[in-house]
């Protein structure tokens, strides 16, 4: 039993460690690609449109295959053990994938901030790159809380992709304990899911929590 | 329409007339206090020639030459549609020209760029909808253009803040968000706003059209004070009471082209145009 709880709970640490940090590459990647996306430049906003077009409408599993497969064969490695060299590559399949989704929902944000105030700081001197990034985008970010929880959590549950490119996380430590409990796999099964489900409320609280604290009075 | 002691003000009340050319003229400041203000009688601040405008196939300014010199009021009125708001945004290149020049204290307006920032950060403009930005206190509102744009310290930002919105009547309110004030409020916040960067010339694109009557007098005060101070301003308004005590020249549009120049007493009582004639005897029926 002890091994069981020890086997799930480095299995959660591991799935942990994707989503940190995929949550925080792909708050960056989608604010840049929807910041491309808005500039008055032509050529980022047509780069930052193919570029979410193509892989949005990708399955995150072949993302994960080009970046596994793709990169190594580019001589692309990272950190010096072969668990450390996945979990990075795993981890940018996921920050590329996830943060198209991050892109579009912040686009939807930055459309419902009134246009007037971004002419009103334009108005004051302030540069394209200050107008996004002291107006449009912190308004933006708040409206979109909601949806933007929703894609965070779709990226919890896609960390479990990782688990077939030699990822230690959550399915594949389950998959390790059904291979030595096969008595039990129905409990086994319903725990995975039972952390899933953990997890993925307390990133709603947050978000929910994030949505109250810095609500907008229009 | 007007608030009731806005329409009966004699024309440019506690000034001597303004002709053209700017020279010294008396101007009553805040306190009460005359203070000479000598405008500069050099190279005027602003300058449009010729300019068009065009949206698709629609000419939104034709033929537009229109010069304002320093400590100059200038008033554009016209009916809806007519072009007055377009031509405030040009000057700030809020809207691009198809055409033709415009000059700010003798430099052409650059491309959008750091140049234009710097621009615009010399250039005051209030809007119809005041356009506070929601996510930010007041005070935040003020300080930033200060901060961001000027390179001050927070406090001293803070400070120049403070002592803006003591100015215009809404210190209190300095730890608000903007949807927590009134309409005139938010206005006089869009001001105080406007006048942190130290501006060399105010745009203000019908400042009152979006308040409620009851609201629009502590505006057009505003206003006035600092036209009585000597800022140079661009005005485009209904306010026919703010254009007769305030301005020095009144610019009438129609249909995207300046129609009439004139002094405010000249034109309300004696316009040449019989556009303006028309516009002036819609207004007394209103």
């Amino acid at each position: 039993m002890n091994t069981l709880i020890q086997t799930f709970l480095s299995g959660t640490w591991g799935t942990l460690s994707l989503f940190g940090v995929t949550l925080i590459g792909c708050l960056i990647g989608g604010t840049l690609l929807a910041a491309m996306r808005v500039s008055p430049i032509p050529v980022l906003r047509g780069a930052s449109a193919a570029y979410v077009n193509v892989v949005r409408n990708t399955p995150l599993t072949l993302v994960m295959f080009f970046c596994v497969f793709g990169l190594p064969y580019l001589d692309i490695r990272f950190g010096s053990t072969a668990a450390m060299n996945s979990f990075v590559l795993a981890n940018i399949a996921l920050i590329a994938y996830t943060s198209c989704f991050v892109a579009e929902t912040l686009r939807s944000g930055i459309a419902t901030v009134p246009v007037g105030q971004a002419e009103a700081a334009r108005a004051i001197g302030l540069s394209f790159t200050q107008v996004l990034s002291f107006i449009v985008l912190p308004q933006a970010f708040r409206t979109v809380l909601p949806p933007l929880g929703s894609v965070i959590i779709a990226m919890l549950k896609n960390t479990s992709i990782a688990s077939a490119f030699n990822n230690r996380e959550l399915i594949s430590a389950m998959r390790g304990a059904i291979e030595v409990r096969g008595d039990i796999v129905i409990p086994l099964l319903l725990a995975t899911a039972l952390v899933y489900l953990a997890l993925a409320l307390v990133i709603g609280r947050v978000f929910d929590l994030l949505e109250r604290k810095l609500v907008i009075l229009r | 329409m007007f608030g009731d002691d806005w329409v009966s003000i004699p024309a440019r009340n506690a000034r001597e007339p303004f002709l053209g050319c700017p020279c010294e003229r008396n101007v009553r400041s805040l306190d009460g206090m005359t203070a000479n203000v000598t405008p500069d009688t050099g190279v005027p601040l602003v300058v449009m020639r010729d300019v068009q405008k065009h949206y698709g196939d629609f000419q939104a300014l034709t033929d537009i030459d229109l010069s304002v010199a320093r400590g100059e009021v200038v008033v554009v009125i016209g009916p809806s549609g007519s072009g007055k708001s377009t031509l405030c945004r040009t000057i700030n290149r809020l809207e691009t020209i198809t055409s033709g020049t415009i000059e700010i204290d003798g430099q052409p307006l650059p491309e959008e760029g750091a140049a234009l920032a710097r621009l615009r950060s010399d250039v005051g403009m209030v809007f119809q909808s005041f356009n506070l930005f929601a996510h930010l206190t007041i005070l935040e509102n003020v300080t930033l253009g200060p901060i961001r744009v000027r390179g001050l310290k927070r406090a001293e930002a803070d400070e120049l803040a403070r002592g803006l919105l003591r100015r215009v009547g809404v210190e209190h309110q300095a730890e608000k968000y903007p949807a927590q004030l009134s309409g005139g409020q938010q206005q006089r916040v869009a001001i105080a706003r406007s006048l942190a960067m130290k501006p060399k010339l105010m745009l203000f694109d019908e400042p009152t059209s979006a308040l409620d009557p009851e609201m629009i007098n502590e505006v057009l005060d505003t206003m006035v004070e600092l036209a009585e101070e000597g800022m140079t301003m661009v005005v485009v308004t209904h306010e026919m009471g703010f254009a007769r005590k305030a301005a020095h020249r009144v610019v009438f549009m129609a249909d995207g082209e300046i129609v009439e120049v004139a002094e405010p007493e000249e034109f309300f009582t004696n316009p040449r145009s019989s556009r303006a004639q028309d516009f002036l005897s819609k207004l007394l029926t209103n």
